[in-house]
């Protein structure tokens, strides 16, 4: 038994030393990162962020802003580290036992990985939408309403309403739902749930939403309204979107940023990024030479 | 051979498999419903006896002189009479003919002994009776009883050809009358078939079972609530897994060991009570409902938790908001079967002393308690025939017991149940 364990550590240690070799070659093939990662009017900044899970690292040393009311698109192939590195801005890796975050990460200045930050009032400031429409099974209604309730913005029964309703009609829903806000949210299509999970989540009111990959699961329509959603949402928010569809980024984003293993390789302007990539491998994926 | 053929011609293999799998399962479910069938109609069969009494009619002389008082006893004096003897010349004047002392009083014998505390608690209760014939209905004999219930009168082997003559002679008189035993389900138990009830034990399994679910719901669902939701993955977290899944498997008998060592001899607590049966249940249900409980809150979707935390519910938030309503089905599923099980549960409580033959009905956690499962055991080891009736009985009340448990659990569970 003991031995078998050994053995099993043995390996683990021979993988992890592999993958820091594999890192050092990346190192040297990407060098530091390219572009612009930094803007004049930051909301959030990231500052040499390193994320591990256990022994393995899957985050290497990325600095990036996000700006007040711009679009961030986060590109790159499957397993590259977006959603870990989304999931570090709002402090969602706390919940996975074995994720480790290092660096500093900055909302308006504060640093939220503080002593002093409370991880619940920090995901109240910088929601997330998931990739999966994930609503409550409970009413339309109180799915919007439950942030509301949870952080007691609402006094009366007046101001929740208030409340759901400009958020199901930021969200672009209400029309669709007015007349059955008391039944079950489950019962939406994938679209429709996707905008009640958006409505639910800025009926908080937060600064900034984070993405992941919000339209993956859903039909070309549905995706239309989501993007053209984000456009609007971009007045009063700072959003940073996940995505795999290089349109899309295109779309939405001022700026995007192209992950690769772990590293931030490029980060510009959008539309230099898809007309005029800087780094090779930046090249190679949105040509679709791999990824 | 193309593809299409290829797979035509393994089709029809398929098809007959799937149409022998499906028969398969249909005989399954159908020898479990036959041997369902027979045990329910065997146990309703043999119990429906037990659910009739045979009564006979006297009339009744209170007499002071056979009661042996004054001809304006008191309260206090007519207390002290002598009821049994009043008992006995009532059924005897009925049978003149008797003289020999052996017939005399095997002809009493037919009586049930409740006889006379019932014609006690009559004149207590109403004392200007005294001196006054009355017409009464007792209880007769258990032996008498089974005599009218069978029908194949040289079966009935506990009356002599005489007890015989007498019983028929009675009825063509019309001085026996059939009816609901009430008897069942307002006494405790009694030595007389006649006169024992379940009442004693199904209000013991009633306390015993309530200190079971008062203690082991609220444990084993915080215990499966902190593994899956907050302890840390290490070693001694894996520790306590494996032995929960161990104790689940620990034959019963060992908690009742376990329960006679710590609680009565340890802390004290009485023998036979329920508090102690329910404390040793709850030892035994505790990992069934807990390893339920863990798995119907592993089964809720981990994005309703992700959604939850994302929008700045803490971790308790989480789990009470969300987590918790969704596992509910689950858990309750599972806590019914931990409790339906505990409920037919004799061996441990055999230890810690509810075997014991308990007359009274218990009215509190600390009173001496049997159980219906032990209270059928007790019975099914009696000699007297009548009680091969009253063992069915109980059963039927055990299996009711359990239905009602179950369709709780259904109701309960219906209405926690929702989509996601
Ligand atoms: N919860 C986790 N535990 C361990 N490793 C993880 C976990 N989540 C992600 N990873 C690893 O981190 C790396 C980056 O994953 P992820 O951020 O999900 O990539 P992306 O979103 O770009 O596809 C992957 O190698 C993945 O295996
Ligand atoms: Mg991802």
């Amino acid at each position: 038994m003991k031995s078998e364990s050994e053995h099993q550590q043995q390996t683990q240690a021979d993988t992890s030393h592999q993958s820091e070799n594999k890192a050092a070659d990346i190192q040297q093939e990407v060098g530091a990162t390219i572009g612009q990662p930094f803007v004049k009017q930051p909301k959030m900044q990231a500052r040499h962020v390193d994320v591990f899970y256990g022994e393995k690292q899957a985050i290497y040393d990325v600095s990036l802003d996000l700006g007040k009311n711009e679009v961030v698109a986060l590109i790159g192939p499957s397993g590259c580290g977006k959603s870990t590195f989304l999931r570090c801005m709002n402090r969602m890796n706390d919940t996975i036992p074995i994720c480790r975050v290092s660096g500093m990460i900055t909302l308006d200045d504060e640093d939220i990985y503080a002593e002093d930050m409370d991880p619940v009032l920090l995901r109240a400031r910088v929601g997330m939408v998931f990739q999966k429409p994930n609503p409550f099974p409970k009413s339309i209604y109180d799915n919007v309403a439950y942030g509301a309730r949870l952080h007691g913005l609402a006094f009366n029964k007046a101001e929740l309403d208030e409340i759901v309703i400009t958020s199901l009609q930021k969200a672009g829903l209400f029309d669709e739902v007015r007349d059955r806000l008391h039944e079950p949210g489950t019962g939406l299509s994938g679209g429709q749930q996707q905008r009640l999970c958006i409505a639910r989540t800025i009926a908080v009111s937060p600064e900034v939403i984070l993405m992941d990959e919000p339209a993956s699961a859903l039909d070309p329509i549905a995706t239309a309204i989501i993007e053209e959603l984000i456009d609007e949402l971009r007045q009063n928010y700072t959003i940073a979107i996940v995505t795999h569809s290089m349109q899309q980024a295109a779309r939405v984003s001022q700026r995007t940023a192209y992950f690769h293993l772990g590293k931030l390789v490029e980060i510009g302007a959008t539309n230099q990024i898809f007309t005029n990539p800087l780094h090779e491998l930046t090249e190679n994926y949105i040509t679709g030479r791999f990824g | 051979m193309n593809n299409t053929e290829l797979i035509k011609k393994g089709l029809a293999k398929r098809y007959r498999r799937e149409k022998r799998f499906r028969a398969y399962g249909l005989m399954a479910i159908l020898a479990g419903f036959i041997f369902l069938f027979v045990l329910v109609t065997d146990i309703v069969i043999k119990a429906t006896p037990a659910f009739t009494q045979h009564w006979i009619k006297l009339e009744v002389n209170f007499n002071p002189e056979i009661l042996d008082v004054g001809k304006k006893a008191g309260i206090d004096e007519l207390k002290q009479a002598n009821y049994n003897l009043l008992a006995k010349k009532s059924i005897r004047s009925l049978f003149p003919e008797v003289k020999k002392r052996r017939d005399k009083s095997k002809l009493a014998a037919m009586l049930s002994s409740s006889a006379e505390y019932q014609l006690r608690d009559m004149l207590l209760a109403e004392p200007y009776l005294l001196g006054q014939q009355q017409t009464v209905w007792v209880l007769a004999d258990d032996d008498v009883d089974t005599y009218y219930k069978t029908d194949d009168k040289s079966k009935a082997v506990r009356l002599n050809d005489k007890q015989k003559i007498w019983a028929d002679t009675l009825a063509a008189d019309g001085r026996v009358s059939k009816r609901l035993n009430t008897t069942l389900f307002t006494n405790g138990d009694s030595r007389e078939p006649e006169q024992a009830g379940i009442r004693g034990a199904a209000t013991g399994s009633f306390y015993t079972i309530l200190v079971t679910l008062l203690l082991s719901f609220p444990l084993g669902v915080a215990a499966a609530i902190y593994l899956e939701e907050f302890a840390p993955r290490n070693r001694w977290v894996d520790l306590i897994e494996v032995n929960i899944n161990n104790l689940a498997a620990v034959p019963s008998i060992v908690f009742g060991l376990l329960g006679l060592a710590v609680f009565i001899n340890y802390f004290g607590l009485p023998r036979s009570a329920p508090l102690v049966g329910g404390l040793v249940l709850t030892l035994m249900t505790l990992p069934t409902i807990i390893i339920a409980s863990r798995s119907a809150i592993k089964a809720v979707p981990p994005s309703i938790r992700q959604a939850a935390l994302g929008i700045g519910a803490s971790r308790t938030q989480t789990v009470f908001q969300h987590v918790l309503p969704l596992a509910m089905p689950g858990i309750l599923t599972g806590t019914i079967i931990g409790l339906a099980q505990a409920l037919g549960e004799t061996a441990p409580l055999l230890m810690i002393g509810m075997v014991a033959f308990i007359v009274d009905i218990p009215h509190g956690f600390l009173d001496s308690a049997t159980v219906l499962p032990v209270q059928i055991y007790l019975w099914a080891d009696s000699p007297e025939r009548a009680f091969v009736a009253k063992t069915s009985a109980a059963i039927l009340v055990l299996l009711l017991f359990l239905v009602v448990m179950n369709g709780l659990a259904v109701l309960l569970r219906k209405k926690f149940e929702r989509r996601w």
